[in-house]
């Protein structure tokens, strides 16, 4: 049994690292704006399957990480992260019965809310988008959530994470 | 101190562009490497005869400097750096550099390419720096013209082709096609490195200011091998 659970947390580690290492994978200029938030989506998909395991301190910590990737002022992720895992908190017992269209959606609000902090921060700093672009991430992670929906949770039950 | 244990991730992330590049360079064909061998030997030699005429002129430059009881202009010396990650966020004008501490980069120093000022760094790890382009936001870099010496700073937009000429009075002489090359004050940067190239000049009668934007002469975002820049006195400091 504790075999098993420590199996668990390095599949669950993998796809983090994966995430961290789309979320920093250069683009070309003109796809830049809609890159999908890759470690929100990640978080939000565990948050939902194991939220007795990866909850709001997942949040932070994966939060700070992404904040050293990124080069951002320490802990606008982290506290972006947060809010949204604290929200899939609430939310993973009806994500859990909705379809796959109505959870894309519950997931755009989610990134949106992600991206807003972001831009807060990043406001405060003198570098905010100045237009409603921001929010581009937060239409292509929902159009790609289907695909990491079922991607993780293959994963998931191909090695008994749970 | 985490930078270093985030590195790996860089090197994951930089793996298809490496892996691009090596196929590029093992299946190219005997023809095309002899033709691109063929181009860089005339390439060298071009230079070469050029490189000699710099020595007489650099000579010439420090006796008539001489003459004028003005200090000795010093030779940089750089570090060839390569790229190895680039902000992910379209805000943040950055760059992760694969030099750090142990290569002697320290925080400001200037980054050029081969035509002209990048940026400086702003952070430096154990294994890899960061570095902030002069199109940034939050940069700036006091500039003078090339062709008369009018002094002015050069701000970044935000955006990549594009830099905010400054506080230039409606009666400054500055015009579409100038070179403005860095001016050497704030001690940051070192005076002389191409910097961008007036692009639109618009004086309004309205206004205070003239509205002066240029395009940056580097390729900032083409560019996968950078220089770093030793000047003599700052690495003194160090």
């Amino acid at each position: 049994m504790a075999d098993r659970e420590g199996h668990g947390y390095g599949v669950i580690l993998l796809t983090f690292m994966v995430a961290y290492v789309l979320a920093i994978l250069p683009l070309p200029p003109w796809l830049q704006w809609g890159r999908p938030e890759w470690v929100a989506l990640t978080l939000i998909y565990w948050s939902i399957a194991l939220p007795e395991r990866v909850g709001i301190a997942t949040g932070l910590l994966l939060g700070v990480g992404l904040d050293v990737l990124e080069g951002a002022v320490m802990g606008q992720n982290a506290l972006a992260l947060m809010v949204v895992v604290a929200l899939s908190l609430v939310l993973y017992q009806r994500l859990r019965v909705y379809s796959l269209g109505q959870q894309a959606g519950v997931v755009f609000i989610l990134v949106a809310i992600n991206q807003l902090i972001c831009q807060w921060v990043q406001n405060l700093e003198g570098i905010g988008a100045g237009t409603l672009s921001f929010l581009l991430p937060a239409v292509s992670s929902a159009l790609l959530w289907p695909v990491v929906f079922h991607l993780l949770r293959g994963l998931r039950r191909r090695y008994r994470v749970n | 101190m985490l930078d270093t244990l985030y590195s790996p991730l860089y090197w994951a992330a930089d793996l298809p562009t490496r892996m691009g590049q090596w196929t590029e360079t093992h299946i190219q064909s005997r023809a095309q490497l002899l033709e691109e061998n063929e181009r860089l030997r005339r390439e060298n030699l071009l230079q070469r005869g050029r490189s000699h005429q710099m020595a007489s002129l650099q000579a010439e430059n420090v006796r008539l400097r001489a003459l004028l009881n003005s200090t000795a202009l010093l030779r940089d010396d750089v570090l060839v750096a390569e790229l190895i990650g680039v902000s992910p966020d379209p805000e943040r004008h950055q760059l992760v550099l694969n030099k750090g501490q142990g290569d002697g980069v320290f925080v400001g120093q200037p980054l050029i390419d081969a035509e002209g000022l990048m940026g400086q760094v702003v952070e430096v790890g154990g294994l890899n720096s960061r570095a902030l382009l002069i199109t940034d936001a939050t940069h700036s870099v006091p500039i003078q013209v090339n062709r008369n010496g009018v002094r002015a700073i050069a701000e970044g937009t935000g955006a990549l082709g594009s830099l905010d000429i400054k506080h230039v009075s409606a009666t400054t002489d500055i015009q579409v096609g100038d070179l403005l090359v860095t001016s050497g004050l704030g001690g940051l940067f070192p005076a002389g490195y191409p910097v961008a190239v007036v692009k639109e000049v618009e004086r309004d009668p309205g206004e205070t200011f003239a509205r002066v934007l240029a395009v940056p002469s580097a390729a900032l975002d083409r560019t996968r091998h950078v220089l770093l820049v030793f000047t003599p006195h700052e690495t003194q400091d160090n």
